[in-house]
């Protein structure tokens, strides 16, 4: 895919990939063999019928190609521009066994960028109701999902969402140059057409409670709050100023905009030098958006090697051009602070590889050599847990862990009529995982909901 | 969206508004704060719940105006609106039968002492209340207070109202001759610290509402860490109240004056705005 000028895009937050044109898309389309038992139909988690798609953009339906990923996808311009397809769909095709796999993810993000581009008016939607209420918590991609599939089988749906924007993670944490955020505007519109409401600033637990909720009437409720605390490592200096987790530093730009400050009231401190910490997606965009608000240099601090990574390929990728120096094997251990309270220096133990440990990755160890890297603001971004809010507010609903809502694979909770998926049943994953979550969990809510009328009559 | 009924001056840079939330007035307790952004541009700033009303569904927030959000807060009127406001947010102080109980106010901190005494004189706890200003008209809700607790004492630092000194000097007092079973504390971080270092020795358990930089205010950011006890808790989530005695006073104090520069900014660039270059900065 085409992708904008590094030295260029590196100072700004324009988004970076741009797209297929009309001819590659075509191109790449006429590659795919239509399988008659598609693989990368099983690697999509909200089931795509990926080999239906693609023939209708070698027949120049864009649109219809379009409508056939929105039977199951409503949010085809995010996915196509976030998923990690290669461990997925384009995983899966059959051409990347002895060549280059379809580039599913890119044929996906062509088909929605045309509908726009083409200006073409939208389909009148028309979908029998049948008034009954629903409720969804959190307006991220699992909440959406949900959302947005329970409307089309009829549902009254109610999407309450805490903060003052829906998009969830894709709203605060992804940030603009790989998500502009009128995309998410403009796909969250589309799921409101079917009928979905969303209400703002509704923190459920505190707002109102779920017991609430189901007195007003609602049959069912779905939980899709994700994970969203940050972790911490407790290291000595993790409070001085100038440290951020990443979930406050990619907050204040991508959902407070503080890279407009003044013009927002926002502000969000520029560094020199920024040591990210961590080898994940969100790593890579607090790396890649502090070169973005103005750092000298910029080091991705990682305690494995660049293989063990788990970001996408293409976002380390995109930080290496924009050069972002990766610092691997480099565990910190104290991050250390001048008489002010202020980040000067984090000091790291270099570390070597051993054995596969229970993920499968080789397991990083102390080599015994420390070393000090001068920065002045470091970022950390080693991961989220889950958020208690809501949670500790339902009594007897079964937890695991650090707080995930325990559930079987179609999101029933230990309390009938609850529902969960995502991040928040999981533990921190991907949004096409939570898209799928809250897919299954409205075909369920769906058969609960018909069960409890039958049992009523 | 969320209206505005009421406004009130309660003293020079302190104003007090009534606002139309009836899911917050709800379910506010003692202790729970909202985080508000009064428009598209607007930052999230957290407000202690001063008082709200389940009939009229209507909750009361108190600020003073020191910058450029709070500044233009003061600026609304009786019929506009406010774009968001979450909550109620926060943990419930923790009510009991505690018997006496102390609470130390200093300038705004009334705003939050308020519910928890209305709270405490619930639970038929003794409640002496200690209100400290620079002078007599930074007194906030005097009446307010008298109205409820069993006792009022009154501190200024120019001896314009009540005892001419600090609150500790009447806390310490109190404590040494009544069995005081609790001290809450809100206001200056260097009064919060200064009761909770008075207390210890005592060993009268004593709590604090912190008040640390917030963005989004339900967990997810980090903004508001403190150190208490030597772990790091979450005040929006975990607080913001905490034992006086375990909290890294200094900490907060350094991680409050991380953006002043911007704050300064802030506010210069909107008084600029606000008066289209005609007027002197202020």
């Amino acid at each position: 895919m085409r992708t904008r000028d590094p030295e260029k895009r590196r100072r700004d937050f324009k988004e970076v990939a741009l797209g297929l044109t009309q001819a590659q898309a075509l191109k790449e389309a006429r590659r795919c063999l239509q399988c008659k038992k598609p693989k990368c139909v099983s690697g999509c988690p909200v089931e795509i019928d990926i080999p239906k798609f693609i023939a209708a953009i070698r027949e120049y339906d864009f649109k219809g190609g379009l409508e056939v990923i929105r039977k199951c996808n409503m949010l085809p311009a995010v996915c196509g521009r976030v998923c990690p397809q290669e461990n997925q769909c384009q995983g899966s095709c059959v051409l990347g066994r002895k060549s280059k796999p379809v580039a599913i993810g890119a044929l996906e993000r062509f088909a929605a960028d045309y509908e726009v581009k083409s200006k073409a008016p939208d389909a009148p939607v028309s979908i029998e109701q049948n008034s009954i209420k629903t409720a969804v918590i959190g307006a991220g991609p699992a909440g959406l999902t949900a959302a947005a599939d329970l409307a089309k089988l009829g549902y009254d749906v109610t999407i309450f969402e805490a903060l003052h924007e829906p998009g969830g993670v894709l709203t605060y944490g992804i940030p603009e140059f790989r998500l502009p955020k009128k995309i998410i505007h403009r796909e969250i519109e589309r799921i409101k057409k079917l009928g979905v409401k969303i209400l703002l600033n509704w923190v459920v637990g505190r707002t109102q409670t779920l017991d609430e909720l189901f007195e007003e009437g609602f049959r069912a409720v779905f939980i899709g709050v994700g994970a969203g605390s940050p972790k911490y490592m407790k290291i000595p200096g993790e409070n001085l100023n100038n440290v951020y987790f990443a979930s406050e530093f990619l907050t204040r730009v991508n959902l407070m905009k503080a890279d407009q400050f003044p013009v927002y009231d926002t502000p969000v401190k520029r560094a020199k030098k920024v040591a990210v910490v961590g080898g994940g997606n969100v790593a890579m965009d607090a790396a890649r958006t502090a070169m973005r608000l103005g750092a000298e240099k910029v080091y991705i601090v990682y305690r494995r090697s660049e293989e063990e990574m788990p970001c996408r390929l293409e976002e380390v990728e995109h930080a290496k051009e924009e050069v972002i120096e990766l610092m691997v094997l480099a565990a910190p251990k104290e991050i250390i602070g001048d008489e002010r309270g202020y980040v000067k220096a984090i000091k790291c133990d270099r570390m070597v590889l051993c054995e596969p440990d229970e993920s499968g990755r080789r397991k990083p160890e102390c080599s015994g050599e420390e070393f000090i890297l001068e920065v002045d603001q470091v970022i950390m971004a080693i991961g989220q847990t889950s958020n208690p809010i809501l949670v500790r507010s339902v009594n007897g609903l079964n937890t695991w862990g650090a707080g995930y809502i325990v559930t079987d694979n179609e999101g029933r909770t230990s309390i009938p009529g609850i529902f969960a998926g995502g991040d928040i049943s999981t533990g921190a994953a991907t949004v096409i995982s939570a898209m799928g979550a809250g897919k299954r969990a409205a075909r369920a809510i769906d058969s609960y909901v018909k069960e409890l009328s039958l049992a009523k009559k | 969206m969320f209206t505005i009924l009421n406004k009130e001056s309660l003293a020079p840079q302190v104003d007090s508004i009534i606002i139309e939330a009836p899911y917050i007035a709800k379910h506010a307790k003692a202790g729970n704060f909202v985080v508000l952004r009064i428009n598209e541009k607007g930052e999230r700033i957290p407000l202690t719940i001063a008082d709200s009303s389940k009939t009229e569904g209507t909750i009361t927030l108190l600020f003073q105006k020191t910058g450029k959000t709070t500044e233009e807060l003061g600026m609304l009127k009786p019929g506009n609106i406010i774009r968001d406001i979450a909550g109620p947010l926060g943990h419930d102080t923790p009510m009991h039968d505690y018997g006496h109980c102390v609470l130390v106010g200093g300038g705004i901190g009334s705003a939050t002492l308020f519910p928890i005494l209305k709270a405490l004189k619930d639970r038929n706890n003794r409640v002496t209340t200690i209100l400290g200003a620079r002078t007599r008209e930074l007194i906030i809700w005097e009446n307010r207070f008298k109205e409820v607790t069993d006792e009022l004492l009154l501190t200024t630092d120019d001896g314009s109202s009540g005892r001419k000194g600090l609150v500790t000097e009447v806390l310490k007092e109190v404590i040494e001759t009544g069995d005081v079973k609790l001290v809450i504390a809100v206001g200056p971080v260097r009064m919060m610290q200064a009761v909770s270092e008075l207390t210890k020795p005592f060993g009268v358990k004593t709590l604090v509402s912190l008040n640390p930089v917030m963005v989004e205010g339900t967990g997810m950011c980090g903004a508001c860490r403190v150190n208490v006890g030597g772990k790091t808790r979450f005040a929006c989530v975990e607080g913001p109240e905490f034992d006086g005695h375990e909290v890294d006073f200094q900490g907060l104090i350094d991680r409050l004056g991380f953006y002043r520069e911007e704050e300064a900014r802030a506010l210069e660039a909107f008084r600029k705005k606000k008066c289209k270059g005609k007027c002197k900065s202020a």
